[in-house]
């Protein structure tokens, strides 16, 4: 049951504080809930689906099938990121006056829900199949009461899903005006992590074999398996002991994406009407 | 109309040229197999020895009904393994050292090894 409730725990904790993070960033925004409720629906029949069909996928393309569809759920997931932070850098301005003016986050609306809904169901669909997976083999294979295994699963979805929300919650503490800039680094921070798994999975799938060494390796330090280094893992993207090229992929992205976002500001910053405001 | 940077024929070959070198390591000889079975949630061999600064493939068969996953931070590896199915995972060329890996759906049971020497 412990065993269980901990793997399911792992995988839940990742797309919760995925959820939880985009959750902060659209706060405020018309019709948000029902757009990222749409996603992580889309991902879970996806992952259903995916579970079902792990054997063919497997043997796709020489057995790099798996590798495959990663990419293409990384991929997608880093390009709406990607695309969200750069709207938001470029609409900035107005968002946070609209933020001043009225006390909540977002009015001017943002452009870029169906985009961050997307990278949501990616999330939930890569951790979801994966958990899906797992579950059905123990139900099928163990010796243990089935009631027993799905209740450690419970627990640990619910506390997967807690986390995300007090990292959702901690976020609302912060000041509306800064919200924009809190949650954008997280979210370039995010895209990194992606841009990094995505070095992992064309490592794996032999498509890249250059810099499979590791950059450092800090497992006595903060071993991946412990709860701060899944914490860090699920917002920054920490791993152990990365290989160079996961950590070439996750600063090129994030000054790729950063450098985007800064240059798009520049170019479509347009005057603002501020209204005056006590601080 | 300007001719955009990467419509020019150079510059496509060039480009051409970067993706054969990054997908051209992937075009090598068959690697040396290594095999091992997963059976009542084990690996067997729970060991492996293998060659230093060599690109290796683990043909892992997993025999259990249920599925597993193969995966190991230091090989940064992670990938599923149907139950009955079998899979190849390409690792290396790596240093001497040990290498642990384990499965992550029974990882009470399902451990092991790869040294490097």
């Amino acid at each position: 049951m412990f065993g269980t409730g901990l793997i399911v725990f792992r995988e839940t904790l990742e797309a919760a504080l995925f959820v939880g993070i985009i959750a902060a960033a659209t706060r405020g925004v018309l019709n948000r809930s029902s757009w990222l409720a749409l996603g992580i629906g889309v991902g879970a029949v996806g992952s259903l689906l995916m579970a079902a069909a792990i054997e063919p996928i497997s043997n796709w393309a020489d057995g790099i099938g798996q590798e495959l569809v990663t990419m293409g759920i990384l991929s997608i997931a880093l390009a709406m990121l990607a695309w969200h932070c750069i709207w938001v850098s470029a609409h900035a301005k107005e968002m946070v006056a609209d933020a001043k003016r009225i006390g909540t986050a977002v009015a001017s609306g943002n452009g870029t829900l169906w985009a961050v809904a997307l990278a949501v169901a990616m999330t939930v669909l890569r951790e979801g199949a994966e958990t899906v997976l797992f579950v059905a083999g123990l139900v099928s294979g163990s010796q243990e009461a089935t009631g027993t295994l799905v209740a450690g699963g419970c627990i640990g979805l619910v506390l997967g899903a807690v986390i995300g929300w007090l990292i959702y919650a901690g976020l609302g503490k912060v000041k509306p005006h800064r919200l924009f800039a809190v949650t954008n680094l997280l979210i370039l921070m995010l895209a990194g992590k992606l841009a990094s798994q995505l070095a992992k999975t064309l490592s794996q799938a032999d498509w890249v074999t250059w810099l499979g060494d590791s950059a450092w390796d800090m497992s006595s330090l903060l071993p991946d398996q412990s709860l701060p280094a899944m914490l860090l893992h699920g917002v920054i993207g920490y791993e152990a002991s990365p290989s160079q090229l996961q950590l070439v992929f996750y600063v090129v992205a994030i000054l790729l994406i950063g450098l985007s976002a800064r240059a798009m500001r520049l170019r479509l910053q347009q005057p603002v009407l501020l209204t005056p405001q006590p601080s | 109309m300007a001719t955009l940077w990467f419509q020019s024929k150079s510059m496509s070959r060039l480009l051409a040229l970067v993706f054969a070198a990054f997908l051209g390591a992937s075009a090598h000889a068959a690697d040396t197999e290594f095999a091992m079975v997963i059976k009542s949630h084990q690996f067997v061999p729970a060991e492996i020895k293998v060659p230093a600064n060599q690109r290796i493939k683990l043909n892992v068969h997993n025999q259990d009904s249920t599925p597993e996953e193969f995966e190991s931070h230091s090989l940064k590896r992670e990938k599923l393994i149907p139950g009955g199915a079998k899979a190849l995972i390409s690792i290396g060329p790596l240093k001497p050292g040990r290498y642990e890996f384990f499965g992550e759906f029974n990882q009470a049971t399902a451990k092991g090894v790869v040294v490097v020497e």
